[in-house]
C-alpha cells in the first residue's frame, strides 16, 4: 500500500492536521482545499449509496478535457485537489463506529450540509465531543444553525440575494445583476478555512476545542460595512433613487469611475479617475478640447455632472483599443484595466501564471486547477493530487489509520458498508 | 469570567491602508491587539464619505469606523528618522506586519521584510500587492482590479451591449484580506512549534483571478467563455431566469426550481390556500409532478413532460411573485421546503428577525458621542472564543504604546 500523502521537501504550516471532512460544493470543499494545500491531510468521507453525489459538482460539467463521468467534473476537480476520500454509509452502524474512530484521530470536523443534519446522523457537536473532547467542528450552512430560517436552504445566488450583495451590483434602473457566479461559495469558503484556522491555533494554545457555527449570509453581511453604516447611523437607506450603481464609487467618491465600450464586440475598459491629481494625468492623455475645460478640474463639479461626464468618456473610448489605452493611462499615473476575458486572463497574463496548476487526477490525468495567490517563503502551498476517485483511500485510510486489514476492508465494501 | 480571545496574546502591526484594513479588523474583532500605524494627519480612508450626522472629520468617517474596529492607533512619520525608529521599536515587539505599501516605498526607508529580517526572525510579515511583491505596481483601484481579475466579466446583463458590472463593496481589496488571513493563521500554526516567522506575499490580481468560479472552471477544463446573464451565473449558453420582481417591486431569486412530487404539492397546497386555483393557468399541470421522485436538471431534454411539469413550477413561482411581496413568497416557498432568496439590500439584511434573533447586528458605544451604532456582526460564531467589535480608534489615541517603547 502506498502511502498518500504526499512527501514534499518543504515543511508545510498544517503538517501533522487531519481534517475529517464532509464538506462538498464550493463554499465547503473551497475551504479543505485551502487547508490541504497548506499541508493538512484532509479526509473526505463521501456516501458510497449515492456515489457521493450529495455534491452536486461531482460527474458534472465542466468536464475535464474528454474525460467524462462521475470522476470527471472539472468544479469537482478543482474544489477538491490535494484531499483523501473515503465513502461511508452511514446508515450502518459499522461504519458510524468507523467515523467514530476517525473522529477521535482528527482534530477538527468540517460540514456545510443543511443545519440539523449532523445531528441526525447522530454527529452533531455534543457527540464529536465525546468521541474527542477537543475537537474543532465547524459547520457551514446560509442562515446558521439557529434562528427562525435555520431550516431555511441556501446556496452561492440565494446567501447573495438575502445578504445584500445582489442588491449592491448593478445599473441603475436596471433590475440586479448580482454577481455573476457564486461569489459567496467562494467567499464562504474563505472564512470556513478563517475559522477552522482559528480554532486550530486557539486549540493549539490552550487545548481547548470548539464548535463554530458559520451561516454564509452573515459572513457576507459584512462585506459592505460602509453602507450598512450609513443606513443604521445617518438613517440613509440604499435603496433610494440612482442606487445602486457600482460601477461608481461612494466611498471614496471618484469621477470619472467605470466601464466603458471600446472598439471591437463585447470589449471593455474600466478607468478609475481618484482625485484632482488622477484628472490632470487624465485630460491629458484624453487631449480633446473638453478634456481641457475647467469646469472639469475640481471633483465635487466632476461629481455633480457624473452623466454628462461619463458620456463624454465613453465617446473618448469607444473608438480605442482597451489594451493600447489602458497601457497609455497607466503609463500617466492614472488606474485603469482592460475588461480581460476568462482565456486572456487566464493563457496570457503573465502576472499571475504562477496561480494556474496542473494535478494529477488518478483516473483522468493531467489537469489545470486554481493555485493560492499567496506564496509562504517558508511553509509554502502544495497541490498536486486531483480530486479522490470516490472511496480511492479506503485502503490508506481504514488500513493503515483505522488498523483494518485487507479482508475486513473487502467484506465491507461487499457489504455497502464503505 | 470573561473567556479568552482565540487570537489574546498576539500583537500585529498594520501600516494604514485601504487594501488591508480588512485582514487587521478580521484579526483584531477575534482578540488580537492589532495598531494601526497612520502617518501625520492621519490615514487617507479618514477622510472617506460617508462621514456620521455627514459631518466631515478625522473622526466621522464611516468607512474608517467599519474597517478599524477593535484596533489601536498610533501616529507614526516613518519617513523621519526619529519615526523609523519607533516602528523598528514596535516591530521588535510584534508578532504580525500586515501592509499594501507602494513596492518599494518600504525598502527605500530601510523598513522593509528584507531589511528586518534578519532581527525578528519570528516575524511574520505580510504583504499585500498588485500581483506579488517581484512584480510592477500600476496604479490600480477596486474597479480596475476586478476588471482586468476576471470578476467584471461574469458580472452584468442579458443585453450584452450594456457594460459589464463591478460587484459593490470593495471586493478586491476583501478578497485579498481574505487569503492573507488563512495564511497569517497558518504561519502563526506553524510558528507555535517551529518558533519561526516567515514572509507572506499576496497578489490582490491572484486573489480575484481564484475568486471567479465558473469563468476560470470552463476556460481551464473545456476552453469554453461563459457570458453574462442578468442576476444569475454567467454560463457559455444562456440559461433561464432566476430572478423575478414581486408585487411590492422588490426582487427574487428564485433559486432551485421545484424538482420533485413533496415541492409540486406544496405549491399546489399553497395555491389552493390562497385561492388562487382559478387565475393559475400553470396549476393542472402541476398535479402531474405526483409522478415525479425527482427531475434532474439535465434530463429536461429527453423527457419532454418532465420539461412541462418543471417549467410549470417556476411559472407558479412566477405567478405568486406577480401577487405577493417579495418577503411573503420568500417566507412561503422556504417554508415549503424550496430553496429561494429575497434580494435585500445591506441595511435591510441587518433588520431581517432572524439575524437579529441570531445576534448579527451588533451595537458599538461610541463613548465619545455619547451615542451607540449598530454595525454589522461577527461572520462567525465561535463557541467559546468571543468575537467583539470597539469603536475604531481616534488618530493616534494609543501613541503611549510608541513612549513604553522608547523608555
Amino acid at each position: 500500500m502506498t502511502m498518500p500523502v504526499e512527501e514534499t521537501i518543504e515543511p508545510q504550516g498544517l503538517n501533522g492536521i487531519r481534517i475529517c471532512d464532509f464538506t462538498g460544493q464550493l463554499a465547503g470543499a473551497g475551504a479543505t482545499k485551502i487547508l490541504a494545500a497548506f499541508g493538512a491531510e484532509v479526509i473526505r468521507v463521501e456516501d458510497p449509496t449515492n456515489k457521493g453525489k450529495w455534491d452536486i459538482l461531482r460527474g458534472i460539467p465542466p468536464w475535464v478535457g474528454n474525460a467524462r463521468g462521475l470522476e470527471a467534473g472539472g468544479a469537482f476537480n478543482n474544489h477538491n485537489a490535494g484531499k483523501l476520500g473515503i465513502t461511508l454509509n452511514l446508515r450502518d452502524d459499522r461504519a458510524k463506529e468507523l467515523l467514530r474512530e476517525l473522529v477521535s484521530i482528527s482534530d477538527a470536523v468540517t460540514e456545510n450540509f443543511a443545519a440539523g443534519v449532523m445531528d441526525r446522523l447522530g454527529f452533531g457537536y455534543d457527540e464529536l465531543r465525546k468521541i474527542r473532547e477537543d475537537i474543532v467542528y465547524v459547520s457551514n450552512n446560509g442562515f446558521g444553525s439557529t434562528g427562525p430560517y435555520s431550516s431555511f436552504k441556501s446556496w452561492g445566488p440565494i446567501a447573495q440575494a438575502v445578504s445584500g450583495l445582489t442588491f449592491t451590483s448593478g445599473l441603475p434602473e436596471q433590475p440586479p445583476a448580482g454577481w455573476g457566479y457564486s461569489f459567496m461559495d467562494h467567499t464562504g469558503a474563505y472564512y470556513m478555512a478563517t475559522a477552522v484556522l482559528m480554532a486550530l491555533l486557539h486549540r493549539r494554545r490552550t487545548g481547548e476545542g470548539q464548535w463554530v457555527d458559520l451561516a454564509c449570509i452573515e459572513a457576507a453581511g459584512t462585506l459592505h460595512g460602509t453602507a450598512t453604516l450609513d443606513a443604521t447611523v445617518n438613517g440613509r437607506a440604499m435603496r433610494r433613487s440612482g442606487m445602486p450603481n457600482s460601477n461608481r464609487s461612494q466611498s471614496p467618491r471618484m469621477a470619472p469611475h467605470g466601464i466603458w465600450a471600446t472598439q471591437g464586440e463585447n470589449q471593455w475598459i474600466a478607468i478609475a479617475v481618484r482625485d484632482d491629481s488622477d484628472w490632470r494625468l487624465f485630460a491629458e492623455v484624453v487631449n480633446e478640447p473638453w478634456s481641457q475645460e475647467h469646469r472639469w478640474q475640481f471633483a465635487v463639479d466632476r461629481l455633480s455632472a457624473e452623466d454628462e461626464l461619463e458620456q463624454l468618456v465613453a465617446a473618448w473610448t469607444a473608438p480605442q483599443d482597451r489594451h493600447a489605452l489602458a497601457q497609455q493611462l497607466i503609463d500617466a499615473g492614472v488606474p485603469a484595466a482592460p475588461v480581460l476575458r476568462p482565456g486572456e486572463r487566464i493563457d496570457s497574463d503573465e502576472r499571475t501564471s504562477d496561480l494556474w496548476i496542473t494535478v494529477d487526477h488518478s483516473e483522468v490525468g493531467p489537469a489545470r486547477v486554481e493555485g493560492l495567490p499567496v506564496r509562504l517563503s517558508e511553509t509554502n502551498w502544495s497541490l498536486s493530487r486531483g480530486a479522490a476517485c470516490l472511496g480511492e483511500h479506503n485502503s490508506y485510510v481504514f488500513g493503515q489509520l483505522l488498523g483494518l486489514d485487507e479482508q475486513e476492508i473487502n467484506e465491507l465494501a461487499e457489504e455497502g458498508v464503505i | 469570567m470573561t473567556p479568552k480571545a482565540a487570537l489574546s496574546g498576539y500583537r500585529v502591526i498594520e501600516l494604514a491602508s485601504e487594501r488591508c484594513a480588512l485582514a487587521g479588523k478580521l484579526l483584531a474583532d477575534m482578540g488580537a491587539e492589532v495598531i494601526i500605524v497612520e502617518p501625520p494627519g492621519g490615514c487617507e480612508t479618514r477622510a472617506w464619505e460617508p462621514f456620521a450626522d455627514d459631518v466631515p472629520g478625522l473622526e466621522n468617517s464611516l468607512h474608517w469606523w467599519h474597517y478599524n474596529t477593535s484596533k489601536k492607533s498610533v501616529m507614526v512619520d516613518i519617513e523621519t528618522e526619529v519615526g523609523a525608529q519607533q516602528f523598528r521599536s514596535l516591530l521588535a515587539t510584534a508578532d504580525v506586519v500586515i501592509e499594501a505599501e507602494p513596492l518599494g516605498r518600504l525598502d527605500a526607508l530601510g523598513l522593509d521584510w528584507n531589511q528586518l529580517r534578519e532581527d525578528e526572525s519570528q516575524l511574520i510579515w505580510t504583504s499585500i500587492s498588485h500581483h506579488g511583491r517581484d512584480g510592477a505596481d500600476p496604479p490600480a483601484t477596486d474597479l480596475t482590479l476586478l476588471a482586468e481579475g476576471g470578476p467584471v466579466w461574469s458580472c452584468g446583463y442579458d443585453d450584452q451591449l450594456l457594460p459589464p458590472v463591478r460587484g459593490g463593496g470593495n471586493q478586491a481589496f476583501h478578497t485579498a484580506c481574505h487569503y492573507a488571513v488563512p495564511a497569517i493563521l497558518v504561519a502563526l500554526m506553524w510558528r507555535e512549534t517551529s518558533s519561526r516567522g516567515q514572509l507572506i506575499d499576496v497578489s490582490m490580481l491572484g486573489a480575484a483571478n481564484a475568486t471567479t468560479e465558473f469563468a476560470t472552471l470552463w476556460w481551464l477544463n473545456a476552453e469554453q467563455e461563459v457570458q453574462r446573464q442578468t442576476g444569475r451565473h454567467a454560463h457559455p449558453r444562456p440559461t433561464e431566469w432566476t430572478q423575478i420582481r414581486c408585487a411590492d417591486g422588490r426582487w427574487f431569486n428564485t433559486g432551485m426550481p421545484p424538482r420533485n412530487k413533496r415541492e409540486f404539492a406544496a405549491l399546489r397546497t399553497w395555491i389552493e390556500e390562497l385561492g388562487l386555483v382559478e387565475e393559475c393557468s400553470s396549476y393542472e399541470i402541476l398535479k402531474l409532478g405526483d409522478q415525479y421522485e425527482r427531475i434532474g436538471v439535465f434530463e429536461l431534454d429527453a423527457d419532454p413532460l418532465a420539461g412541462e411539469v418543471f417549467q410549470a413550477g417556476r411559472d407558479v413561482i412566477e405567478f405568486l411573485g406577480q401577487r405577493l411581496p417579495a418577503y411573503e413568497l420568500f417566507l412561503g416557498l422556504q417554508e415549503r421546503g424550496m430553496a429561494c432568496g429575497i434580494v435585500y439590500s445591506p441595511d435591510e439584511m441587518i433588520e431581517d428577525p432572524h439575524f437579529v434573533e441570531r445576534g448579527f447586528p451588533v451595537d458599538v458605544f461610541y463613548e465619545d458621542r455619547n451615542s451607540t451604532y449598530t454595525h454589522p456582526g461577527a461572520p462567525y460564531r465561535f463557541q467559546r472564543t468571543p468575537w467583539m467589535a470597539t469603536r475604531a480608534p481616534h488618530l493616534g489615541e494609543h501613541q503611549v504604546l510608541i513612549e513604553d517603547i522608547s523608555e
